[in-house]
């Protein structure tokens, strides 16, 4: 067994027999030649045949890849009749008096490498643009070969590069996946993946091809870039289970893809996403999450040797609005302490941190660390659909104090002349049995409530999360949970807050139907459970 | 001779297909057509050439059109920027 990595650039995975690209490119020989207006004839002729191949070419393109992409092969035929380029195959044959085809060759090794010298990855891509013109007037001045495969194996295509007419004119009925010592995101072989739904991996580096043969079982995963070499049994079947969840959660999302999350009786359900970072945001866009429900920020915090300016956090929650378009993100406040610790807050160590200065305790502990997160935030409100939620909170009077806190933060933008949009939705998190058992005193005060039910669980029946000898006491289904949970939704509701849930118990699709029973108004779960928890509110009737 | 400038919007700069339109464009007039990026320039009926100034958004370009033709050619080429990059 061996491994290889190298750049995926379409998630998706695939198992198969490795095929080696053997390209029928001809050496070109140099030979002297007297008649240079012959030669010249030669080539005039080898160019005419060039570019009816690539008027095929663009046609059978078309088909496969799209009018857009296809248009590549225009821009071949206009690269052979480029007066630069001609004029060079023209002066190399005149002064040195040599065979057309050389001469094709060796300007064709010219102007690519002009094109791999820039510092720009799209013309850099050029460059097998114009190698791949230049192999195709050489194997024009004969008459070319074609060999196919006939066994029916599903295969590897394993290639050193691939031009992109190489893409088009291979047989792909069997090619399960592409892979390439080199290449690039904006190479064809890139687009030809995108396009058939099937994994590539590139830029492997070279000394891949010589350790692999045609007929080599191979596994390639598209999204982390790794390829397997002759598999063992155990790698084999990790790659299997992971390809056909892959599958079923690509026809899920084909199935669900800009449809409202409605249950069979009408109820309308949010689903979003949880993330805790700005990387994870192209997954849950991929998702197609409603939205995001819990944003954790503490990854500001924690990638940080010093506390990050508001500057620096206003550009990152910016992105974050502007990523998501419009749809609603919910960015919770620092939750740092407990489990997670940050070096330069010089906190002192706890007996028990989990019960010690942890989140909200410390906005009021040492308010400006809070105030300059709540500046950023409303500096960045005006670039999307922002909600903002607090941790950790236990009491009317603690809100209260975390509430002037924002009050003080917005007047320092309004001294400052700096404005921030009067839309954001302000909410609590419900993850202590004291905010759930007064959620009726503290629904007034907010927009909306989010259940953190991991936190919840925790504290209600005193089982602590880090400790695996108690994992067996830690009932996630208890009964107190449940009525926590209810009474919070009563609680929202008769005060005009929405409630969600963005623990784990949201992705439990065993409860789904009573956490709609009860009025949960939306579900937050990681970007791999959305489309299933969609799939499930769509199939619920609330009458029965 | 006739000179415009010209600042690319379109974000992917003028790369293989709009040269590729340039070119054709440019080939329409007997005016020789010539862009300048910088300290480069390139004939804009010469599609390799064109592409070699690897002109991206955001990018000023001088285009200077002299010959017969040449007013009718610049008020068309700046519709033709206009319009494709």
């Amino acid at each position: 067994m061996l491994k290889f990595y190298g750049k995926g650039v379409y998630g998706a995975y695939a198992i198969g027999r490795a095929s080696v690209f053997r390209r029928s490119t001809a050496m070109v020989y140099r030979t002297r030649i007297t008649d240079t207006e012959a030669e010249i004839r030669r080539l005039e002729l080898a160019k005419s045949r060039a570019i009816r191949e690539l008027d095929a070419i663009y046609e059978k393109a078309k088909s496969e890849i799209g009018d857009a992409n296809a248009q590549i092969f225009e821009i071949h035929k206009m690269m052979i009749e480029d007066d630069d380029y001609n004029e060079s195959i023209l002066n190399i044959i005149k002064t040195q008096s040599v065979n057309a085809e050389f001469a094709v060759a060796s300007t064709g090794e010219n102007f690519s490498r002009l094109f791999a010298a820039m510092d720009d990855s799209y013309m850099q891509a050029r460059a097998a643009d114009v190698k791949d013109i230049s192999n195709r007037i050489v194997s024009c001045f004969v008459e070319g070969t074609v060999h196919n495969n006939t066994d029916d194996t599903q295969i590897i295509l394993c290639a050193d590069d691939l031009a992109p007419s190489e893409t088009v004119s291979i047989d792909k009925s069997r090619v399960v996946a592409f892979v390439t010592e080199q290449g690039s995101q904006n190479s064809h072989t890139a687009i030809l993946a995108r396009n058939m739904n099937i994994p590539a991996v590139i830029g492997i580096g070279a000394g891949f091809l010589a350790q692999i043969k045609d007929g080599d079982l191979l596994t390639v995963d598209g999204y982390s870039g790794e390829i397997v070499v002759d598999p063992d049994d155990e790698t084999l079947r990790a790659v299997q289970s992971r390809l056909l969840s892959d599958r079923h959660k690509k026809a899920l999302l084909q199935k669900l893809k800009g449809k409202d999350n409605v249950t069979l009786d009408g109820t309308h359900v949010n689903v979003f996403a949880n993330i805790g970072s700005v990387e994870h945001l192209g997954a849950a866009l991929v998702s197609d999450a409603g939205g995001i429900g819990l944003f954790r920020s503490e990854f500001l915090y924690l990638e940080k040797s010093d506390f990050p300016t508001e500057d620096e956090q206003f550009y990152v929650y910016k992105k974050i609005l502007e990523s998501m378009g419009g749809k609603k993100v919910i960015i919770r406040t620092l939750d740092i302490g407990a489990d997670k610790q940050v070096d330069y807050f010089h906190m002192e160590k706890e007996e028990n941190p989990a019960l010690g200065l942890r989140a909200v305790r410390i906005y009021l502990t040492r308010p400006d660390i809070f105030k300059t997160q709540m500046r950023a935030l409303y500096r960045a409100s005006v670039y999307g659909n922002l909600g903002i939620m607090f941790p950790m909170i236990t009491g009317v009077r603690e809100l209260e104090s975390v509430l002037a806190l924002c009050k003080e933060a917005r007047n320092e933008l309004k001294m400052s002349g700096i404005s921030y949009s009067n839309q954001i939705e302000l909410g609590i998190m419900i993850e202590t049995p004291a905010a759930a058992i007064i959620s009726d005193l503290l629904a007034p005060m907010v927009d909306f409530f989010s259940i953190g039910t991991n936190d919840l669980t925790q504290y209600t029946l005193a089982c602590d999360r880090q400790n695996p000898r108690v994992d067996r006491f830690c009932d996630t289904h208890h009964d107190a949970i449940l009525r926590l949970i209810e009474f919070t939704a009563q609680s929202a509701h008769r005060h005009g807050a929405w409630v969600g849930i963005c623990g784990e118990l949201a992705s439990d699709v065993s409860l789904t139907k009573a956490f709609l029973k009860m009025g949960i108004d939306e579900l937050s779960v990681s970007p791999s459970q959305v489309l299933k928890i969609r799939d499930v509110v769509r199939n619920i009737d609330l009458r029965e | 001779m006739v000179t415009f400038h010209y600042t690319v919007t379109d974000p992917v700069g003028i790369h293989a297909r709009p040269a590729g339109l340039l070119a054709k464009k440019a080939k329409e007039f007997e005016s020789e057509i010539s862009i300048q990026k910088g300290e480069k320039s390139a004939l804009a009926h010469k599609l390799m050439a064109v592409m070699g100034l690897c002109i991206k958004c955001g990018d000023t370009v001088t285009v200077s059109v002299s010959g017969a033709d040449e007013a009718r050619a610049a008020a068309e080429l700046e519709r033709f920027f206009a319009e494709h990059f």
